[in-house]
Formats: C-alpha cells, structure tokens, sequence
C-alpha cells in the first residue's frame, strides 16, 4: 500500500521530542537507572563486610566452634558461647512453623478451592492487617494476654495430657519457648499463607478440572492434582515463613524469658540470637561483647539468606511457565 | 473403592478442616485489635500527642516525643531510601531482563528477607562507632536499608504494569527513550509507586528492633539528626518491659497511637491503588 501524501507531516517529530536523535540523554538515563541497581549490589555487599568486619575479633578471640557450641554466655567473665541463642531460635522458630504451616495452607485452600466466595475478601483483608502489625504490639500482646493465658489453660492443661514428655515438664510460667514459638506462628502466618494463596493461583486449572470430570470430589482433585503441583512452591513458603521467624526480634524479646540455658521442656524460660542482640549491643561493653554479638548477626544473617535463595527457587520452580506480572 | 458417601463425608472434613484455619488465623487479630483499642483508648488525651513521657507515679505525659522522634527518623530513612529503591525498581523494569538484571532482582529479594536486627549492626558499624554516638541518622539509616529492597520490588512490578503500547507510541513519536520512561511510564505507574512508598512508610515506623542501639531513645524533643533520639516503638517496648503498672497502661496507649499511625498509613495506599485499578478497568 502506497504511502498517504502527507506523510511527511505525520513524521514530523512530537513537541516532546528534542532536537534531533537524543542519544546523551538515552545514555544519561540508562547509566543513571543502571547506577541504582547497582546500589542493590553495593547495599548487599555493604552488609556482608560490615558484619564480617565487626565479627572477626570474636572468632579469632573465641575460635569458631568454641563460640558456636559453648553453652556458657558470662559477658562480665568475657564468656562467650552461642549455643542457648542458636537452640532458641530453633526450637521456637519449629514451633512456629508446625503451628503456622498447617494453618496457613489450611487457609490458603479455604480462600482459593473449598470456601464461599463472599469470605474471600474480609479474609484476605484480615491477613493484610495481621501483616501490618508492628512487631512490638505483637510483643505487647504477647506478654500481657497470651503468657498469662498460658500459664493458667494451656500450659496446666498439655502438663496434665502429656506431661510424660520432657517437653511439658516442670513450672509452667508462661514465659518461654512455647509462648515465643506460638506468637511467631501469628506472626509468620500472613507470610506463609500469601505466598501459598500465589503459589495455588498458579496450578493450571485444566488438572483440577480433569479430576473433577473424572468424579472425584473435591478435596479428591485437591489431594491428587492442586496440592503435589504446589507441593515445592508450599515448601518455598514455609522456608519464607522459617526465615522470618528466625529473624524476628521484639515479640520474641518480650516474651521467651531471657535466659540464656538450654531446656528441653517447652515451658522453661530460653533464649534467643535476635533477643541476645537486642538486649545487650547497646550496652555491650568489651570490644570483644560487641563483636560476639555482631558475629552472632552474622550467623543469622547467613542462615536466612540462605533459606531465602532457597525459597526463591522452589517458588520460582512452581510459577515457572507463568509469564511474569501474571502470577 | 470407597463409598461415595464416606468420600464426601472426607469432603466435608477437610472443607471444615480448613475453615478452622481461617478462624485460628484471625481469632488472635482480632483479640490484638480489640485490646489495643479497648486498652489503649483508657488513656488518650490530647495531651497524650503533644506532652514528654512523665515519671513512674505522676500523672500525664504522653509520648509527643516519641511520635516526633518517629516522623524524624522516617524521614531521614526515606530521603536515602526513595530514590535508591525506586531508582532499583526502574532499573529492573526498564533493563532487567539481561543477565546483571537477573541478579540483581535475585540480590534484592534475598535483602527483603534479612533480619531488621542485623541490618540494625550494619548501622551501628557505619554510623554509631564511627561518630562515637547513638544517633537518629543511624536509626534512620537502618530504616532505609530495610526499605530499599522492599520498594525496588515493588517498584519494578508496577512499573511492569505499564502497559507496553504505552511506552511504544510515546517512541513511534519520536519521543527519546528516556523521556518515554520518565514522562510516559513513570507518570503511569506513579499511583502505584506510591502506594509502595506508603507501605514501605508503614513498616518503617513500625520497626524496633534496628533502632534500639542507633538512634537508642531520648527523654527530650530532638529535632537534630546527629542526636540520640525517642521512637514511638522503642517507647512502647521501654513501658512494656518495666515493672510499673501505670506504665504498661501508657504502652498500651502508645501502641494504640502506633496502630493508628500505621493504620492510617496503609488505608492511604489502599484507597490509592483501588482509585488506580477503578481507573484501568
């Protein structure tokens, strides 16, 4: 087809346009846009030598494995052993996700496959919300209502069920693992349930529909086509949820007891690696103090980048297929 | 096989199964939501907003300190933050999709999921030990690197959002290209960027754990980005863990103040992205 006459016209360039081909300001732009993702990198890199930097004189001072293993934590007798910190974060941060992921997936099939439609969108909402909670208030909440509420239904009432097992014996104070392990799990919980919601999104419906054809109810088509589909991108969210229950402070702070022992009953007062650093750095006084704390950072800097990677692949896995921005 | 009426009995089950997931998820939000309000609403005056804390006994005081110390230090964090999150963002959309982008958004993601409380020593490294004092520029750098990440995310999604005929018939005029991303683009997703700057506010002014040894607390007005300076969040946890009753009254009606602060916060950004979605449909 011939081009109409007044093409010329038509190609005039636009009044936004500059004067001529604007290749400095292209430029310009591109090295501006690419300096700050290079700022990610730096950021990233940041972190790493800062927490390296400040860690060094403790290791060197205290010998990895001593510092990582040692039970005894004496600052005043420069006694330096991680071990009640890292056995808290692991004992309340499985609690958590036993409580949470259960939960979360429950709910997660709830608003995508089993529920009424009209429930979605309050529900939804409220998770919102409880995602938007300060971890402080979470912590308030903590020690005024759910340890009291502890020490006087639950932690009697599982002593008298199944006080055979070491990890319902002794006083129950309310303060402890179980009551930092629980407050984590609400907290954890939006995570895991919104990445799970996403993950379920994208099961292509076809599986499910199969089955559905086929005769099975539909807890059958969920079992057989939605839930071993997801399966990887569920285990990606609750590795999301564990790493943010590993690193969560104040509520854990405010309500695990503070004490730096190991127990195996739930109930004991512990400790754990975030709740040790926010304690103690500002008022950490030796230089090696500050850098055991520092490398204490350190270590759970480490382990939540790993599970992030990790999590981020398994989901990615899942959504694989899914263009980008649909999923 | 089973009977049909066993396996839609198991039907049920599970079906009832998860709705008590959808209970036990929101019995503990709404238990926090109403203490909050019924037990911080005992105490809110005026006064409350604008007084300095008061000593255990007397009566009063309130935490006006606390919430100017707040707006400071999420000041600062968003001065260093914006630009370099969003900028990140823009970056990933604009010329993510290589090999240094693929990284890069990689990077950004495993930084979302690192602990405020490391990113807290970070800050004192850089900032604290090098002046020699606790300050709200610590705390505020704290912030902002907790924020970076968040935002570059977000940023990147809504900027991918744009839709592509957009960008391309603001080129077919001859628009150069960056005019095209800043006039065309970025005018485009700026609903949405806000509403990630306004939730990224959000979390921010909620955080405590990074600001308990940068910007450590003050019992005065403190307007001097160089000084140790109150936050509402350390004040809360400071009334919270003392052993006087009249005290824990006052967090309770600190962190009622916080909710609101946060609360108000996130209703902007939803309002706006709803306004935005009204517009595209």
């Amino acid at each position: 087809m011939p081009l109409p006459s007044d093409s010329v016209a038509a190609a005039r360039p636009s009044p936004l346009a500059g004067a001529g081909p604007s290749r400095f300001g292209d430029r310009a732009w591109g090295a501006g846009i690419s300096l700050f993702g290079g700022c990610i990198l730096v950021t990233a890199g940041l972190i790493l030598s800062e927490l390296g930097g400040q860690s060094l004189l403790a290791f060197r001072k205290l010998g990895v494995l001593h510092f990582l293993f040692g039970s005894d934590w004496d600052p005043v007798q420069d006694k330096f052993g991680a071990f009640p910190f890292i056995y808290g974060t692991l004992v309340t941060s499985a609690i958590a996700i036993l409580l949470a992921v259960p939960v979360s997936v429950g709910l997660a099939l709830f608003l995508s496959e089993m529920g009424p439609k009209a429930l979605r969108r309050p529900v939804a909402f409220g998770i919102e919300v409880l995602a938007a909670i300060p971890s402080v208030i979470f912590g308030l909440w903590g020690l005024f209502i759910l340890v009291p509420w502890l020490r006087s239904f639950i932690e009697p009432g599982l002593q008298a069920v199944l006080g055979f097992l070491p990890f319902f014996q002794g006083p129950p104070i309310g303060l402890g693992y179980l009551a930092a392990g629980l407050i984590l799990a609400i907290m954890i919980l939006p995570t895991v349930a919104s990445v799970t919601i996403e993950v379920l999104k994208t099961v292509p419906l076809p599986l499910k529909e199969g089955a559905l054809a086929l005769g099975a109810t539909r807890w059958e088509a969920i079992c057989m086509t939605v839930l071993p589909y997801a399966r990887p991108g569920i285990v990606g969210a609750a590795l999301l949820g564990l790493g943010r229950a590993l690193g969560e402070t104040m509520a854990v702070t405010m309500v695990i007891g503070n004490a730096p022992e190991v127990h195996a009953s739930l109930f004991a007062p512990g400790y754990s690696l975030p709740a040790v650093i926010a304690n103690e750095f500002a008022e950490a006084t030796g230089a090696v103090h500050v850098s055991a704390l520092a490398s204490l950072g350190l270590v759970l800097f480490g382990i939540t980048v790993i599970l992030n990677a990790l999590a981020q692949v398994l989901i990615r896995a899942v959504s694989q297929g899914v263009p980008r921005g649909a999923a | 096989m089973k009977s049909l009426r066993w396996r839609k009995f198991v039907d049920l089950f599970w079906t009832g199964a998860s709705g008590a997931g959808v209970v036990l998820a929101l019995v503990p939000l709404l238990s926090l939501l109403w203490l909050v309000v019924s037990q911080g609403v005992a105490n809110l005056s005026f006064s409350f907003f604008t007084n300095l804390p008061a000593p255990v006994g007397e009566p009063g005081g309130g935490v006006g300190n606390g919430i100017v110390g707040t707006l400071l230090l999420v000041a600062i964090a968003s001065a260093i933050a914006l630009p370099v999150g969003i900028g990140a963002g823009v970056f990933l959309a604009e010329k993510g999709d290589g090999r240094a982008g693929d990284v890069i958004r990689f990077v950004t993601e495993v930084l979302s999921g690192v602990p405020s409380i490391v990113v807290g020593i970070v800050a004192y490294g850089l900032v604290v030990e090098r002046m020699k004092r606790f300050s709200a520029l610590a705390g505020g750098l704290a912030l902002a690197l907790l924020m970076v990440p968040t935002l570059a995310r977000s940023t990147e999604e809504f900027v991918r959002l744009v839709p592509g005929a957009l960008r391309e018939a603001s080129l077919a005029l001859g628009v150069p290209k960056w005019k095209t991303s800043l006039r065309v683009v970025l005018r485009t997703a700026a609903a949405g960027i806000i509403t990630a700057v306004l939730l990224a506010v959000a979390r921010a002014a909620g955080e405590t754990a990074p600001l308990l040894f940068t910007s450590l607390n003050n019992q005065y007005w403190n307007l001097q980005p160089d000084q140790p300076t109150a936050s509402l969040t350390v004040q809360i946890f400071n009334y919270a863990i003392s052993p006087y009753e009249d005290w824990h009254h006052k967090a309770w009606t600190a962190a009622l103040v916080l909710l609101l602060l946060v609360g108000l916060l996130n209703m902007l950004a939803r309002i706006l992205s709803r306004n935005r979605m009204e517009g595209a449909r």
